[in-house]
């Protein structure tokens, strides 16, 4: 745990990404099997332990620690694993020092009952740092900025293998990633994938910006918005993966039942909306099925999921990824058709004249569940990650609405002093404020800065972590579509609202109406 | 609930004395003022007369330009002191910083400890903290949740010497607090064998040769705007923390940013301040330092002033300890802690 301790400390105030990828790479040589596996599982946020959740962690403080004293430090911290960490008092065998799959091995076999015995009985072994490291092994939450692609970079200039072979096997194997490891340092064939059901990484796009394509090389389709997954069948098995090469198979049983085809496909999951006639509807009716691990009959009844589908990059045993757009395309149309039509489509080609005639009809598309157009060069094949010039995403341009600000809360992490998230409302008819979103981003560190001063200088009540401030700072917030919710009292909820300008120059009673956002939604 | 006395009155910029007529680190300009150390939120300018020990008188005169020797301000060494209106004060080493005095007063047979800022771990640049016995104990609990412990000052000197040896293409910069904090920095690594010059900020200049004057001998030190970038690779930098992210730091030779302070504690603080190098060094008390200084206190009461008082409310609470908060203002001087 010393070493995999000294990693995260090293990667928590280490800014640049070739010198986290550095420090990657060197722990990944030099770290013996299973630990390094588990340790790279960690730090990217793939192992998960059911029995042990923030919940264990403070009632087990609370037989060490004082309960306000704890509070007391975790309010100040801003992070329950931190506290826990610098408050655990050193045991008695902190000498011994605990490998970090003896750490697993313990924490994956604990059940709901003997888990905080468990992790006492851990923590009595480790140094803060230590305890800080198996905290956050433990409860996830590492915050290191290592992605799971930059860990996969690391594993490939650590062995100097194709990052493209270590995307494709890393989803195969489960960690501690042996086989992977055995692979990397020539110790073993590059493991086989033939009849697993395996991730390919998704092929992405940049944006679009201020440039201009010729539609002469690249094909336009609309962007939908749904999840971009895939769906793989291979060695008797259908599984769906989200576009960071999670499995999110059980929440679309029906999906998996439908796809018995052979093939693999790129393509938008969605949820069919009653009010435009069988079309896709809102973001907001998808997210009802996200996240689930069980799925309720009438969950499929009244969020029924489909894909549409944009790419086939595998089909009857053949790799399709190779080839160039024009040619995946031809053979995707010819394959949809295989798929039963209640839960596949086809994405459909935009037939725009030109670029201009394109930009005409993005600005006219009033569908909720499109965000914009997808630009695909015609000659590019299929390959993973972003790269210049061959994909292009050109969303829809953002609403703003004028609304003020209600509420604030500290962020968490680095953002934990800041007041950084912002309840923000508009006007009802009857002149009272209504919260309808709110938003943590969009803002530079200087206007961080002056809006936590605001809070601070304008606050009228505290709730807890909550500051309720003077209704008097008028925010231009931006969003990509505004929809129905019962959630909020003012029945409107926003997708992706961010701080678009602080409006210093204008007064709160000028700020937007409900009424006008009413008005957005679609 | 502990009463105030009738004699020693707490306001938001200090402490009154009723019957000497005398402020305690008053926030705010008085007539007469006894100081306990020299930083800027303990010594403000201005006073008609200051009563404070030799070293505090000659930095407040560095930071202000007042007269040392000017017969309005009395210096009194450690154990010494002056009655004034039937109050007996004297000063005591709190270990903080060069000059750092601990208050006694005594009145009609009740004594009161005002410790200003201190520590108890080993300082070389210090006098260290004196145990006075007392009815009523009046601490800082800057660090006053169980959290704050500082490592052995060792550890991180080692982290520091390890830190500039590893990359000596680089430099490594020190943010560190310019009356205490860096003279301290550099007479540890100096004891850690460090016999390399320092290099330092000007704003660190007068105040490193103040504390030379008073004994302390911090070695060769030069000033980085006198010196060559190239000259400064493998080499230790020092500098205010204002200094660290601010185009003055372009002159180093890529430098590793380091900060010393006992905020480094906490993670996402270092992270804040956009540290690589966190170094958990701090002239004030740690959370068992303040438990374990009033237990050997062990006064009738323990007054707070600044900080976490809530937590150090709740360890007397749990230990069955009279205590009480005072709410003095302006005492967060967050770059020195």
């Amino acid at each position: 745990m010393k070493r995999f301790a000294a990693l995260i400390d090293r990667l928590i105030y280490t800014r640049s990404r070739n010198s986290k990828l550095a420090l990657i790479v060197d722990y990944l040589r030099h770290t013996p099997d299973p630990d390094r596996g588990w340790a790279i599982a960690a730090l990217t946020e793939s192992l998960d332990f059911p029995a042990v959740k923030a919940g264990t962690v403070r009632t087990l403080l609370a037989t060490r620690v004082d309960e306000e004293l704890f509070r007391l430090s975790r309010h100040f911290v801003g992070d329950t694993a931190e506290t826990a960490a610098l408050l655990w008092p050193d045991g008695p065998r902190i000498k011994a020092d605990l490998s970090v799959s003896e750490a697993v091995d313990a924490l994956a076999t604990a059940s709901r009952r003997d888990a905080p015995a468990i992790v006492a009985s851990l923590l009595d072994r480790l140094d803060a740092d230590g305890r800080y490291a198996l905290l956050k092994l433990a409860l996830g939450g590492m915050r290191v900025g290592v992605s799971a692609r930059l860990a996969k970079q690391a594993f490939a200039q650590a062995f100097d293998v194709p990052v493209d072979d270590v995307e494709e096997l890393w989803h195969a194997i489960p960690p501690p990633y042996a086989p992977l490891f055995a692979w990397g340092e020539g110790r073993a064939e590059r493991p086989d994938l033939k009849d697993v059901a395996f991730f390919r990484p998704f092929m992405l796009a940049h944006p679009l910006e201020d440039a201009t394509v010729d539609l002469a090389d690249y094909a336009a389709e609309w962007k939908w918005d749904g999840i971009r997954v895939q769906i793989v069948h291979g060695g008797g098995q259908t599984r769906i993966y989200s576009r960071g090469g999670e499995e999110i198979s059980s929440a679309f049983p029906e999906l998996v039942a439908a796809f018995d085809q052979d093939a693999v496909i790129d393509g938008e999951l969605l949820v069919r909306g009653e009010v435009q006639g069988g079309e896709a509807a809102s973001f907001n009716a998808l997210q009802q099925r996200l996240g689930r691990k069980n799925v309720s009959k009438k969950m499929l009844t009244d969020y029924p999921a489909f894909v549409r589908v944009y790419d086939l990059l595998a089909v009857d045993g053949n790799d399709l990824r190779t080839r160039p757009w024009t040619e995946r395309r031809r053979q995707l149309e010819v394959f949809v058709p295989r798929l039963a039509d209640s839960h596949f489509d086809l994405s459909q080609v935009i037939d725009a004249t030109d670029f201009d005639d394109l930009a005409a009809r993005r600005a006219g598309a009033r569908d909720t569940a499109i965000e914009g157009v997808m630009l695909k060069r015609r000659d590019a094949p299929y390959v993973a990650g972003r790269r210049a010039g061959l994909w292009y995403k050109w969303k829809r341009d953002p609403l703003t609405a004028d609304c003020v600000m209600m509420y604030a809360q500290r962020g968490n992490g680095r953002r934990a002093s800041f007041y950084s998230d912002y309840t923000f409302g508009c006007w009802s008819d009857a002149g009272e404020l209504l919260p309808v979103g709110k938003a943590y981003s969009g803002f530079t560190d200087e206007e961080l800065k002056w809006l936590d001063k605001f809070v601070r200088d304008n606050t009228l009540n505290r709730f807890g972590p909550v500051r309720e401030v003077e209704k008097s700072l008028v925010l231009e917030v931006a969003f990509d579509s505004i929809h129905a919710s019962k959630r909020h009292k003012s029945g409107l909820a926003m997708r992706f609202p961010r701080i678009a300008r602080i409006r210093r120059d204008k007064p709160a009673e000028e700020a937007d109406r409900i009424a006008t956002l009413l008005a957005m939604v679609t | 609930m502990v009463k105030p006395k009738p004699w020693l009155e707490p306001h938001p910029h200090g402490l009154y004395v009723k019957p000497a007529d005398l402020w305690i680190d008053p926030s705010r300009a008085v007539e007469r003022a006894a100081v306990t150390h020299g930083h800027a939120d303990h010594a403000c300018s201005g006073h008609g007369s200051v009563f404070a020990t030799p070293e505090t008188l000659a930095i407040m005169a560095l930071r202000y330009g007042v007269d040392a020797e000017a017969s309005h301000n009395q210096a009194f060494g450690y154990g010494d002191g002056f009655e004034r209106g039937g109050v007996r004060f004297s000063f005591h080493p709190a270990g903080h910083v060069l000059g750092s005095a601990q208050i006694l007063m005594e009145y009609q047979g009740e004594r009161i400890v005002i410790t200003g800022d201190y520590k108890r771990r080993y300082d070389p640049t210090c006098a260290p903290f004196a145990v006075v016995p007392c009815d009523i104990f009046i601490t800082e609990a800057t660090f006053g949740l169980p959290v704050f412990r500082h490592p052995p000052t060792g550890g991180e000197i080692a982290k520091l010497i390890g830190a500039v040896r590893a990359e000596p293409e680089r430099c490594v910069l020190v943010g560190a607090y310019a009356l205490g904090k860096a003279q301290r920095v550099i007479a540890e690594l100096r004891a850690a064998g460090w016999n390399a010059p320092i290099y330092i900020h000007g704003a660190l200049e007068k105040m490193c040769a103040l504390y030379a004057v008073h004994g302390v001998d911090l070695g060769e030190l030069r000033l980085v705007g006198e010196t060559d970038k190239a000259d400064m690779a493998g080499q230790i930098v020092l500098a205010p923390p204002s200094a660290l992210n601010d185009r003055w730091s372009r002159r180093l030779p890529d430098p590793v940013t380091a900060m010393a302070s006992g905020w480094m504690r906490v993670r996402q603080r270092a992270r804040q301040r956009m540290v690589e190098l966190p170094l958990v060094i701090s002239d004030h008390a740690d959370w068992d330092e303040l438990t374990t200084t009033i237990s050997d206190v062990n006064p009738k009461e323990s007054w707070i002033t600044h900080g976490s008082e809530d937590g150090l409310l709740r360890w007397c609470e749990l230990h069955q300890r009279k205590a009480r908060a005072l709410h003095l203002v302006g005492r967060d001087l967050e770059e020195e802690a």
